[in-house]
């Protein structure tokens, strides 16, 4: 554990030296501010949030990991000429990426409301499950940019993917839902839909997010099946562990991959 | 002793019901008394049989007078002219499957008044039948709420004509408010919320009025059906929450007027299921899922100067098309500019989404709500306009909120 520390630090430092970190976490802040200010800070301020969370944290882990894992390249083949296990170096390396850049974006997230005073205020139920959403994608993101930048040892190539997979999860994907949904759309699909969703990281976050709005009351027959199934405590766990899930595998796969490589 | 009571009363015409005193039970005195006669109940608790007044009274109950059903009957039947009924408690009338049993009934008369008092657990509250020039004002209905048919609804109206319902608060009954075949109702200031069905509910109940009332966060919200001539002015619909809830709607309606209502925080603001000649004026939309749902048999509607704020959907309308108008309302979602600055803006505006008409076809794509898909479907309509489904059109879009739009 004591080496999984010793080898956070290096990465850490490398995450603060490139100012990405404090970069995103300022403009995150910033865009908190600015709809705090104009939105009155109330429940639509929360909504306008979750669309800059769903959007911008997975982009912000995928380029960050993968770039993370380009530039700690030599570090990482000093560290492999070292004896320590290659699993440990892998955990080292994952969290000194996704721990900061967690940290970062929930600090950057959330601090406006902290300043403005709105941390314990009736929304801070919905702002924990912000917290927690932007945190969840964060550490998913990384671990799947931690594949595709090991897969791919082309930097350029490697952000391509990353970009790819981000594409995919925010936009194409949903596409492709909306097509079912036209399909099969005089039938209560609701539930499939769900199932379909639930492959998608991004589509998780939003559902769990949209249930601790109001939003989904508001909508009808769908809103009610959603609020049924996934509002009650069993829902909630299935969507974590789906997110559980989401993160476990691609980390799996990064550190097989990770194992194996020849640098 | 009763015979002193009975002397004073003839002197005065005033009775006095209490719990110590000469006439100790309502029916007692209501059967002493002379057409006219005022009874006045005095603090306590009174179980007795169903009381009938069957000759014009005014019956007053000092604060705590209460008149129990003991969970077993009905408490007071007017079936007289001119009575007036203020002040009284009524509390448990108990459940009856078997017949609509009412705290107070009135049967059959004119010019009844019932005021100020309060009704608590009873099945039906008030119950008005084929009554005429009736007043009821000021009372507070507060139900247990359960399923549907263990309560009985606050104020129920039947076959009844010129009734006011004015400033009462009705909660936990099975529809707050309702009127069957009852022709020029006046119903305004009350406050209708947590019913388990609706907050009000109407049928063939032509020419009424109804002004500044509330429903709130009731089962469906308020139904209107079977009706010719409702106009409804400053209520306030909201937080009708639900798979099949609304807050107002509109069902088989012929000429109904809205002027400045809030519809708010519902999941539909105004669901229209064959209104005809359909007017809406300066009405607020604003939080809710729908704001407008408006179904192919609504026909020859007129919106102008409302307001659509925050809704997530604006408008939507199923099937080709509606012959209803949009003209002049303001609409959050309007990007279009005022080159001679008017206040009207120069581009008209289609309320309609594509991504609500793809709901209106497929309503599991709801799942995709605030997705960045539909975001880009939206940014997609703006570039390319020919996208945008055409069946609802504001020609004049206004370019600010009309001011003094509800309240």
């Amino acid at each position: 554990m004591t080496e999984v520390l010793c080898l956070l630090r290096p990465a850490w430092r490398e995450a603060l030296r490139g100012r990405w970190l404090i970069g995103l976490a300022i403009a995150l802040a910033g865009a908190g501010e600015m709809l705090i200010r104009f939105g009155g800070g109330g429940a639509t301020t929360i909504v306008s949030l979750l669309d800059v969370v769903l959007i911008v944290t997975p982009l912000a882990a995928l380029v960050v990991g993968t770039m993370q894992v380009h530039n700690a390249r030599e570090i990482t083949e000093l560290f492999l000429a070292q004896p320590i296990a290659r699993r440990r170096l892998f955990i080292g390396l994952y969290l000194g990426t996704a721990l900061p850049l967690a940290a970062a974006l929930t600090i950057g997230l959330l601090a406006p409301f902290a300043w403005h005073g709105l941390l314990f205020s009736p929304l801070a139920a919905s702002l924990l499950r912000l917290g927690a959403a932007t945190a969840a994608l964060t550490m998913i993101g990384s671990a799947v940019a931690f594949v595709v930048a090991l897969k791919a040892d082309d930097r350029v190539r490697a952000l391509g993917f990353a970009l790819g997979g981000w594409l995919i999860g925010a936009v194409l994907w949903d596409g492709v839902i909306l097509l079912l949904a036209l399909l099969f759309g005089d039938r209560p699909v609701e539930i499939p839909l769900l199932v379909a969703l639930a492959f998608n990281p991004i589509d998780l976050a939003r559902v769990l997010l949209l249930l601790g709005t109001d939003a989904a009351a508001l909508f009808g027959y769908t809103g009610a099946v959603v609020q049924h199934t996934m509002g009650t405590a069993a829902g909630h766990a299935l969507l974590i562990t789906a997110l559980a899930l989401w993160l476990a595998l691609p980390l799996w796969f990064a550190a097989r991959t990770f194992d194996h490589k020849d640098f | 002793m009763i015979i002193g009571a009975l002397v004073f009363a003839i002197q005065t015409g005033l009775l006095i019901v209490s719990p110590q005193g000469p006439i100790r039970t309502v029916s007692a005195a209501v059967a002493a008394a002379r057409p006219g006669d005022t009874i006045r109940v005095r603090t306590g608790t009174y179980r007795e049989p169903t009381i009938t007044i069957d000759r014009p009274l005014t019956i007053i109950g000092d604060s705590g007078a209460v008149l129990d059903g003991q969970g077993r009957h009905a408490i007071l039947i007017v079936h007289a002219d001119h009575v007036t009924v203020r002040g009284l408690d009524f509390i448990d009338t108990g459940m009856a499957y078997t017949e609509d049993r009412a705290a107070l009934r009135v049967a059959d008369a004119r010019d009844c008044r019932v005021e100020h008092n309060r009704f608590e657990r009873t099945f039906f509250a008030i119950y008005l039948a084929a009554a005429t020039d009736c007043v009821i004002a000021d009372n507070v209905i507060t139900g247990r709420p359960g399923r549907e048919a263990a309560t009985g609804n606050g104020i129920h109206m039947w076959s009844s004509r010129n009734i006011l319902v004015a400033g009462n608060r009705i909660s936990g009954h099975r529809d707050g408010i309702y009127l069957e075949f009852t022709r020029h109702a006046d119903v305004r200031g009350n406050v209708s919320e947590g019913n388990v069905r609706y907050g009000m509910h109407f049928m063939y109940s032509d020419s009424s009025n109804y002004a500044g009332n509330t429903f709130r966060a009731n089962g469906s919200g308020v139904a209107v059906m079977y009706t010719r001539v409702v106009r409804m002015t400053g209520n306030v619909f909201t937080s009708n929450h639900g798979a099949v809830s609304y807050g107002l709607l509109f069902k088989e309606i012929q000429d109904p007027y809205l002027d400045g209502n809030l519809f708010s925080g519902n999941t539909v603001g105004l669901l229209a299921d064959g209104a005809d000649r359909l007017i809406a004026v300066h009405n607020r939309f604003e939080d809710n899922g729908w704001a407008l749902r408006l179904f192919g048999s609504t026909v020859d509607g007129r919106f102008e100067a409302n307001t659509f704020r925050r809704n997530s959907f604006d408008v939507a309308v199923n099937g080709n098309g509606t012959s209803t108008v949009f003209n002049g309302n303001w609409w959050d979602g309007y990007h279009g500019w005022d080159l001679n600055h008017d206040g009207i803006g120069d581009v008209p505006y289609r309320p309609m989404r594509l991504f609500a008409m793809l709901i209106e076809q497929a309503p599991p794509a709801l799942l995709l709500q605030r997705s960045l898909f539909v975001k880009v479907l939206d940014a997609a309509e703006r570039v390319l306009p020919v996208l945008t489904p055409t069946l609802v059109i504001d020609e004049h879009p206004l370019m600010r909120a009309p001011v003094g739009a509800a309240r």
